[in-house]
């Protein structure tokens, strides 16, 4: 048995049998421990290294027109980063499009930076040869949003038509195992080996639990992970094809989870297991 | 780049102060015996318990859970991080170390610990499977320990 | 030269509380890479911080330490304002030195 057949074979294990209630009983005191130790490690989070490195890149002038990003929008006005991913993603004038945290970077590195769109979105995600730009990038902005309470608008039509088609998106079945979001991501009390899974289709409080700790450190990988790594690990697991970076149906995924957790305080980068 | 040469200048200072100080008798600060110990190859390469212990010149320690406070988690969600503290209660304690039974090389940390400071330290360890972490704790010459075993839920199935 | 370190020092009762967390790779010699030959060891093996050019925490580390070092230890004394300064070497002989000002 290779590594993802013993994980199909736990996931379906799990998902069918944590309902009953010896099960049930037994996955507390687990998720007890496993708080304890997340708690544990809260304190010195490596993400903040991350931070640090987009900070500076963020201040850096970079790219074939050597000039910073200063002077990109992330919504609130040129250059202004302090809550801005709390109300993203958002609709932008100049693009004509609702765009996510990392999309709208693209944009700011392509416009401004005059760097090629190919050369960033070929690897937009760091591995442990090579850290990944907009990904550290995309760290130091969230991070100016800690603290701040998520408040991602519906207001404009385009916003509302991304937040609707990022639901049909979430429970919409496919692939070869016919997996949605939901099929994971809509039963409370369900997990996945020691892992719980946050309801996000109808418990508020698993919502904003979820997407307020992402991007995050993951401990297992080294390595701070951003928030289309994440939408991308879960079209993964559930044997989709990869997402395009930066995509329509990524940005609207991003746009339904973060206006569920709307009126959270965004508490990221997190560090995750 | 003007951040560049300030750090450097920073540097150059920190350096020179230092260097004074050795002459005019920093020196003196250190006590007898706690300069700055080789690292101790032969201790961080041991295998075993009690090879380690061997090599740190801790044969046979005082087994003792209620002067020595362990701090590790039950269960460790992922065996690349860790957390372990080891506080204690004996005066005069001078050195802490740490090890991971089941680990490759068992040694994980040892700390010398100046008068002045708290007898107490936390740092994070990686962990292959299951095992116990052990703490050594040294005071007034005499060595004490005591160890707890910790869970390690293997990862791989990404999320 | 190593990459910088995020340091803590706090005053608190009249002990100084230091966090330190390091970036390093800690590799610990028995991995292997993608192609199967071993990735070689790479790891800090020690740190020392010194407070007043007085050595107030002296630690050797081993493979066992987790990637990206954090270390949080106290010392009576010190004052707001005041200055910790946190040392490490690896064993390639590289190193890396970081100052911190005290706060309250």
């Amino acid at each position: 048995m290779n590594t993802n057949q013993i994980c199909r074979a736990v996931m379906v294990l799990a998902l069918s049998t944590s309902l009953t209630a010896v099960a049930e009983e037994k996955a507390v005191t687990d998720s007890d421990r496993i708080e304890q130790y997340r708690e544990m490690i809260s304190d010195g989070n490596p993400a903040e290294f991350d931070e640090m490195r987009g900070e500076e890149l963020w201040k850096t002038p970079g790219g074939p027109k050597n000039v910073s990003l200063e002077k990109c929008d992330l919504g609130k006005g040129p250059g202004v980063v302090k809550g801005a991913y709390a109300e993203m993603p958002r609709y932008f004038k100049d693009t004509k499009m609702v765009q996510d945290l990392e999309s709208r970077l693209l944009t700011c590195m392509t416009t401004l930076q005059g760097i090629p769109e190919e050369q960033i979105t070929a690897k937009p995600f760091a591995s442990e040869k090579k850290e990944s730009d907009i990904s550290s990038l995309a760290t130091y902005v969230v991070g100016q949003s800690k603290g701040m309470k998520m408040k991602v608008s519906t207001k404009h039509p385009k916003e509302k038509e991304a937040y609707e088609i990022g639901k049909r998106i979430f429970n919409y079945r496919a692939g070869p195992y016919d997996f949605a979001c939901s099929t994971c991501h809509a039963t409370s009390g369900v997990r996945i080996r020691m892992q719980d899974l946050p309801n996000m289709r109808s418990s508020k409080k698993d919502a904003q639990a979820a997407y307020t700790s992402w991007p995050a450190y993951r401990v297992s990988q080294g390595l701070t992970r951003s928030f289309q790594w994440r939408l991308n690990d879960c079209f993964r697991q559930q044997r989709f094809p990869e997402p395009k970076f930066a995509s329509e149906a990524t940005i609207a995924l991003t746009t339904y989870l973060a206006v569920s957790a709307n009126g959270a305080e965004y508490v990221g980068p997190g560090l995750k297991r | 780049m003007s951040k560049e040469i300030d750090l450097g200048r920073r540097k150059a200072l920190s350096t020179g102060g230092i260097g004074l100080l050795a002459l005019f008798g920093g020196a003196a600060l250190l006590r007898p015996g706690q300069a700055l110990a080789e690292w101790n190859q032969k201790a961080f390469t041991s295998k075993a318990v009690d090879e380690a212990l061997g090599s740190l010149g801790a044969t046979n320690p005082e087994e003792n859970s209620t002067l020595i406070r362990l701090t590790v988690p039950e269960i460790a969600e992922n065996g690349s991080v860790v957390p372990v503290g080891i506080s204690s209660s004996l005066p005069n304690v001078e050195q802490i170390a740490i090890m991971v039974d089941k680990n490759p090389n068992v040694l994980a940390a040892v700390f010398n610990i100046p008068a002045g400071t708290a007898a107490e330290v936390t740092t994070r360890v990686k962990m292959g499977k299951t095992a116990h972490v052990v703490a050594l704790v040294k005071a007034d010459g005499k060595y004490y320990r005591t160890s707890k075993e910790v869970k390690v839920t293997a990862g791989g199935c990404g999320g | 030269m190593g990459k910088p370190m995020k340091i803590r020092a706090s005053v608190k009762d009249g002990m100084t509380e230091v966090k330190i967390l390091m970036q390093h790779e800690m590799e610990t010699g028995l991995r292997k890479d993608a192609d199967g030959s071993l990735i070689p060891a790479w790891f800090i093996t020690e740190v020392k911080a010194e407070y007043q050019g007085r050595i107030v925490l002296d630690a050797q580390f081993g493979q066992s330490i987790s990637k990206n070092p954090y270390l949080m230890f106290s010392f009576k004394g010190g004052s707001a304002g005041e200055k910790v300064k946190v040392s490490w070497v690896d064993n390639k002989g590289d190193s890396r030195s970081d100052e911190v000002t005290i706060s309250a």
